[in-house]
């Protein structure tokens, strides 16, 4: 099943990025370029040839594990891409942990509380969430806590003037590695708004999964059973209903994260956040063939192999659940 | 004896009034009586209101630039201030909801239809239609969707039309999944085997049986994806990929105040209101819709 999508996704990206206008020669030399130098450039870069065979040199590579080199920095898509996929896979990480955090525990007081003014809150702040433009909620961020308060900075990953070495360019990870507590300070601090701008729609729809859920759990027998024996409220909430009520939860969960890689494009472009969204973004505009095939085909695995492992949290969670038994 | 005599024409009418209510509606007072789908359809008929009716109203013109009232704030003059230009932004606001609503309903529409064709042939079918159909929905969903978007619009070329045409193509697997998914069942009825039995033509069978019985869940998705559909729209106009100047789109407004923001914020709150507003009211409408049709996707 991987396969053949994977095959086909690889199909149209390749055929996309081949019918973008405008030719990578000239994006690199030039709208002044000679015609001669033009040539020259183009067949040394294989664009001269057949479209097959393009798509299969780029197959043969890519099985290579070679994901092409950038036009235009020359650098190697496979080495050049990573700290733009660390950053954005920070940033969608601590969206999502808010997401999930205040998502679940939203849901979780809506139906505990069902029909209260606290829940008919809940769910309009859902609701309003769930409606909101993640674009222009950034906006409104910058304005209200990057401008107005102060407390935030506007844009970046980190404040230029901090000397710092990244590893694995997960700037957390590498500052707690190094013990560079005033680089870990200034990164989160950097990370708060674009990682609530992003967080907030997953928010939203896990909070209103997690109270229709939850709401199904809580009329069971067996929490009716909890509480005669007199298990107290929090324990039948967080220990017997969360469980049961997780599948559809987990779902959103692996759908949103998903979503969270695509939509990080937007929420790159406000913030000016280095991300791969950004990356494929400004590839686009520069007809930066190999990034941009490359790039694609790198997000858009990501995307399949979480819901993948999402399938397989399933059975995880819910041991009744087993792949491959008739 | 003087029974009354019961003409056929009585019995029938008697029935349809008394008896029977037609389910279009039965389902309108179904949906008059739903808060939500309530408050969303009066969102979106003030919505269409505005877009069709304020602009014969309205003093200023969506492009009308006066140099003297640059950056104005929010007055009596004009009610949500004026952008870099002097232009009213109210009156682009206005304007910006007709586009917002032309984008929506055309792009959905062209999903549902595609989507619904494809659907109906792979469910119907099987065999290797449904699996090079289906296979080919797992592909397109298997991309994130702004960016498959962002994709198609850079090989069409940056326009409001061709940012139309990639938001159709984004939600064309939406609609397919689910007409196929409803056809699998549907074709199992009696009904449908009756049809296949006198040997009635499969065109006739898929679109005049299949489809009204399969119609639900896709009225419903289409209302909620009217909704995605303003959005991206949007999305793709604030990235560059949409709409292009002068044109008063939402998401590109709010890409232009990005420059001012600061000094002139009403350049940016009243655009993003209005996006939110319009998909608000579509979610709330499709909610509504989805309890009041098939209350079992709630789940």
């Amino acid at each position: 099943m991987l396969i053949p999508v994977l095959i086909g996704m690889s199909v149209i990206t390749f055929f996309i990025v081949h019918a973008i206008p405008g030719s990578p020669a000239k994006a690199l030399l030039g709208e002044r370029a000679s015609p001669e130098a033009l040539h020259q450039l183009e067949e040394k870069m294989g664009l001269n040839d057949p479209l097959y065979i393009q798509y299969f040199n780029y197959i043969k590579n890519l099985l290579q594990g070679d994901l092409g080199t950038s036009i235009q920095t020359g650098q190697p898509v496979s080495e050049e891409i990573i700290p733009y996929l660390a950053a954005t896979f920070e940033l969608a990480l601590f969206a999502m942990v808010i997401a999930v955090f205040f998502g679940v525990n939203l849901g979780i007081f809506s139906a505990w509380r069902q029909n209260s003014s606290v829940d008919y809150l809940s769910m309009v702040i859902a609701l309003i969430g769930v409606s909101m433009p993640v674009f222009w909620l950034g906006l409104m961020e910058q304005w209200i806590f990057a401008q107005e308060l102060a407390w935030f900075p506007s844009s970046g990953r980190l404040d230029s003037r901090l000397f710092f070495e990244p590893v694995t360019h997960f700037y957390f990870l590498d500052a707690l590695i190094q013990g560079d507590f005033v680089v870990l300070q200034d990164a989160l601090k950097h990370m708060v708004l674009p990682a609530v701008a992003l967080g907030t729609i997953p928010m939203a729809i896990i909070a209103r999964m997690t109270r229709s859920s939850m709401l199904e759990v809580l009329r069971s027998d067996y929490i009716r059973t909890a509480r005669a024996k007199g298990v107290g409220e929090l324990l039948i909430i967080y220990k017997h209903a969360l469980k049961n009520a997780l599948i559809p939860i987990v779902t959103v969960f692996g759908l949103q994260m998903g979503l969270l890689l695509g939509g990080a494009i937007l929420t790159e472009t406000i913030f000016s956040w280095p991300g791969v969204g950004r990356y494929l973004y400004d590839a686009i505009h520069a007809r930066d063939y190999a990034v941009v095939q490359s790039g694609i085909l790198v997000v858009a695995t990501i995307f399949v192999l979480i819901n993948l492992i999402v399938d397989l949290l399933y059975a995880w969670i819910d041991p009744r659940i087993q792949y491959g038994k008739e | 004896m003087n029974e009354p005599v019961l003409t056929e024409r009585h019995s029938v009418t008697e029935l349809n009034q008394e008896k029977v209510e037609s389910p279009f509606r039965e389902t309108m007072r179904a949906l008059l009586h739903h808060r939500s789908a309530m408050i969303g359809g009066g969102i979106i008929l003030f919505l269409i209101l505005i877009a069709f009716i304020a602009p014969l109203l309205l003093p200023f013109g969506y492009n009308q630039i006066d140099a003297d009232a640059r950056l104005q704030p929010p007055s009596a003059e004009h009610w949500f201030g004026t952008d870099d230009f002097g232009r009213d932004i109210f009156a682009r606001v206005v304007y910006g909801a007709r586009i917002s609503l032309w984008v929506g309903f055309f792009a959905i529409t062209g999903s549902i239809v595609i989507g619904s064709v494809l659907g109906l042939i792979a469910g119907y079918y099987g065999g290797w239609r449904d699996t090079l159909i289906s296979r080919s929905f797992d592909i397109l969903l298997a991309f994130p969707a702004i960016l498959l978007a962002i994709a198609i619009v850079a090989m069409l070329g940056p326009s409001l039309e061709n940012a139309m045409y990639a938001i159709a193509i984004i939600n064309i697997p939406t609609f397919g999944r689910l007409m196929r998914s409803r056809v699998l069942a549907v074709k199992q009825e009696d009904f449908v085997l009756a049809a296949q039995a006198i040997g009635m033509k499969d065109t006739r069978i898929l679109f005049h049986h299949i489809l009204p019985n399969s119609w639900t869940p896709i009225m419903v998705q289409g209302t909620l994806g009217f909704a995605t559909a303003v959005l991206e729209a949007a999305a793709l106009g604030f990235i560059g990929m949409g709409a292009q100047p002068p044109d008063p789109e939402w998401g590109k407004m709010l890409s232009d105040s990005r420059g001012f923001f600061q000094s002139a914020p009403w350049t940016m709150i009243f655009p993003g209101l209005a996006i939110m507003l319009t998909v608000l009211g579509f979610n709330l409408l499709g909610d509504g819709l989805r309890d009041v049709l098939d209350p079992r996707m709630k789940q």
